[in-house]
């Protein structure tokens, strides 16, 4: 089962390491990741997600939350969670079909470069919304792709903060 | 240097280098403690560790950059898979130059990021201060284990001076461990134990790390439940008590696995539930309600699902414990127990360990490596502080030295490594100078640390040494024996030992062999009477000799054991 896990860990150097080495070290993948600092900086917010089971899960957030850069540790995929990602993408040779355009305008899709040559666009969405659109619109001419990895809140009024 | 006097410290296990020689020429300068220089990196590590375990007080390492910082790295995994407090400084290549391949340089943080509680890289001599403090705080609180402090060495430049400030008080907001177990689950403990009728109390080295062993005695004066040590618990009850059992697990006694297996409440107290406990952990106690206490959350459940998880230093959880049961109106069904505690009886007596072989006649005329150690426990009259390394040699003194106090059992139990019996020992010795220190080991492991012994002439360290020499890879071989075939592959070099008396000579020390059971003891206690001498006591001892019991694994359950040599119990 697909896993969301936040972590709240010290902006200071190595702790990301720290982190992303215990998966490693302990025989979890991580599917995608995303950090960055929040408030007033001296701490990053950083969002994994995971497949595992729910004795994995538990093993994985005990032993981050060991780790003496980690403030706090949730896993969002608990309970009601708000799940979005974003990302880049480029074709050539592309045609803006509506078809495409419709699926897109979800995503709040967004053409950033056209040219002859080349077409970026922007999008996001819920991670298998992405997925499905990429789908749809196909793999001929897709250049390359730029995934920023899920990013997840708790729904309502719980909140994973110092 | 004053960062590490206020912490207490009063021994460091070095070896000098580049990057450390500003940390050198400060130590030259003061008088605070003590340098013991080793001979290689990985002795330092296991005689700070070695230190740590006998006193209870973080060890403390100093090495170099490069090849200093990675020789450290066995002795760094060792002490993290034992939760052993230490501190290891390593020097570092000047800060401008890291990240260049410069010489001696290797990523030390990167390096043990997998073996470290914590590690510290030095960005400001500032900090320094400040950085000790916060190691020896994490490294000792919580669940104990190794930090690492790298620092390079234009941050000791001795030219650069600050203001020495040191915090009265620590407080890392990413760091709070919990000392105080949760009061609703010590009442829902409790609850379960005095309704048990076949409980046994499993304790593991979170006893002894945890200083709870009086705590542990407490509860069983009020339970009287059969008692299990694991490897890394010897000590934390004692031996020669009615309800002691003996270690459990691979190459733990009968009775203990039995009881284990057959109880309905398991109470586990600072032990992880290791694969070398359980056997297959899906047949493991089928019929038991499992207390887990540990101060570690991520040890709880991880292998066997605890009933009644207690997260709390087991100290205040085990007083808590007794409070409760005291308090309580329910009376554990003493009859069961009873009938319980004879079961335990009528399997020590079935399948038990014999401690008296010393007694017998020996007809193979071979030593038997059991009788070594059951001379050595009469020799030092059960007082002896004992460090072993890794293999059958460990086992039988794990089975047949009796400890009755915690820290005197010193070993390698998680990592399980060759090599750290000699240093670990040194650092007993320096820290009970006048207690008696034995290093039991076997001809394979001694040579993975025996430089060491010239760090004991120079520091007059009379251990003694108690070679069980088997002229094989024991633990190996019984492994081929049993599981190959008897193919002894890479496991026997007896064409190529080393003569153990001479090289014993040739450091200044004395040597002795054994060959006999008839010398045995005599050679003991002569060892023993050259108080101020080291002594290495080579014992040539039956080559043919396994540990047993021993659990059938894989997929055996904890009933199902060797007793001996072809023989399932």
């Amino acid at each position: 089962m697909k896993r969301i896990i936040s972590i709240l860990l010290e902006n200071k150097p190595g702790a990301l390491a720290r982190v992303v080495g215990l998966f490693h070290q302990r025989g979890y993948n991580i599917e995608s990741l995303n950090v960055g600092p929040v408030f007033d900086g001296t701490y990053s917010r950083m969002t994994v997600t995971t497949r595992g089971s729910e004795n994995d899960v538990e093993q994985i957030t005990k032993q981050i939350n060991k780790i003496i850069d980690v403030i706090k540790v949730s896993d969002l995929t608990e309970g009601e969670h708000h799940e979005y990602e974003f990302i880049l993408i480029k074709y050539n040779k592309f045609k803006l079909t509506p078809k495409i355009q419709k699926t897109l305008k979800p995503l709040s899709g967004k053409v950033l470069e056209k040219n002859i040559k080349v077409i970026v666009m922007s999008a996001f969405g819920p991670s298998s919304d992405i997925e499905k659109a990429i789908k749809t619109i196909g793999k001929s001419n897709l250049l390359e792709i730029a995934r920023s990895g899920c990013l997840g809140l708790h729904e309502g009024e719980k909140v994973l903060k110092i | 240097m004053r960062a590490l006097k206020d912490e207490g410290v009063k021994f460091i296990f070095g070896y000098p280098g580049g990057a450390a020689l500003h940390i050198y020429d400060a130590i030259f300068k003061q008088k605070a403690f003590e340098h013991i220089l080793v001979r290689h990196e990985q002795g330092a590590t296991h005689a700070a560790d070695g230190y740590s375990r006998a006193t209870g007080k973080p060890g403390v390492a100093l090495v170099t950059s490069g090849p200093g910082a990675t020789n450290a790295i066995t002795g760094l995994a060792t002490a993290y898979m034992d939760s052993i407090p230490l501190i290891v400084i390593s020097g570092q290549v000047q800060s401008h130059l890291i990240g260049t391949d410069s010489f001696q340089e290797t990523d030390m943080i990167g390096i043990s990021r997998p073996i470290v509680k914590h590690s510290f890289i030095v960005q400001d001599t500032k900090e320094i201060p400040r950085i000790v403090q916060e190691a020896f705080y994490i490294a000792t609180s919580g669940r104990p284990g190794p930090v690492v402090i790298d620092i390079p060495k234009d941050k000791t430049d001795p030219t650069k001076l600050y203001d020495y400030k040191r915090a009265k008080q620590i407080s890392i907001r990413s760091y709070q461990p919990k000392a105080i177990p949760h009061p609703g689950q010590i009442k829902k403990a409790s609850k379960n134990i005095l309704s048990a009728e076949r409980p046994v109390i499993y304790a593991g080295g979170g006893v002894i790390l945890g200083n709870a062993h009086k705590e542990l005695m407490a509860l069983n004066k009020v339970l009287k439940a059969p008692v299990t040590n694991t490897l890394m618990g010897l000590g934390a009850y004692p031996a020669n008590d009615k309800y002691f059992m003996g270690m459990l697990g691979m190459h733990g006694t009968y009775q203990a696995n039995m009881a284990m297996h057959n109880a309905d409440l398991i109470i586990a107290i600072g032990a992880r539930f290791d694969d070398r406990i359980t056997n297959t952990p899906a047949l493991f106690a089928p019929k038991a309600r499992i207390i887990h206490i540990d101060v570690d959350p991520a040890s709880i459940s991880k292998i066997i699902t605890a009933d009644i998880p207690i997260v709390g230093q087991v100290k205040e959880s085990i007083s808590a414990l007794i409070k409760e049961i005291k308090r309580s109106k329910l009376k554990i069904d003493s009859d069961a127990l009873d009938a319980w505690n004879s079961q335990i009886s009528t399997w020590r007596a079935k399948h038990g360990l014999d401690h008296e072989l010393y007694l017998q006649k020996n007809k193979s005329k071979m030593i038997l490596p059991q009788v070594v150690v059951q001379e050595l426990y009469q020799a030092t009259n059960g007082n002896a502080w004992v460090t072993s390394d890794v293999g059958q040699h460990q086992m039988f003194v794990a089975q047949y030295y009796h400890f009755n106090k915690p820290r005197r059992w010193i070993n390698s139990g998680g990592l399980g490594t060759m090599g750290f019996g000699l240093p670990a020992a040194m650092g007993a010795k320096l820290a009970f100078p006048k207690d008696e220190v034995v290093c039991v080991t076997g001809e394979g492991s001694i040579q993975m640390c025996i430089q060491e012994l010239s760090t004991c002439l120079q520091y007059n360290l009379p251990i003694k040494i108690i070679n069980i020499n088997n002229e094989a890879l024991g633990m190996v071989r019984q492994w081929q024996d049993m599981n190959y075939g008897g193919r002894h592959s890479a496991s026997t070099y007896a064409d190529s030992l080393p003569d153990f008396v001479k090289l014993a000579e040739s450091y200044g020390h004395v040597g002795m062999k054994v060959t006999k059971q008839s010398q045995l003891r005599k050679t003991l206690d002569k060892a023993f009477a050259m108080k101020d001498r080291l002594v290495f006591v080579d014992v040539y001892v039956d080559p043919n000799e396994h540990v047993y019991p021993m659990l059938v694994a894989p997929s055996g359950s904890m009933q199902d054991m060797w007793i001996k040599k072809n023989t399932k119990a």
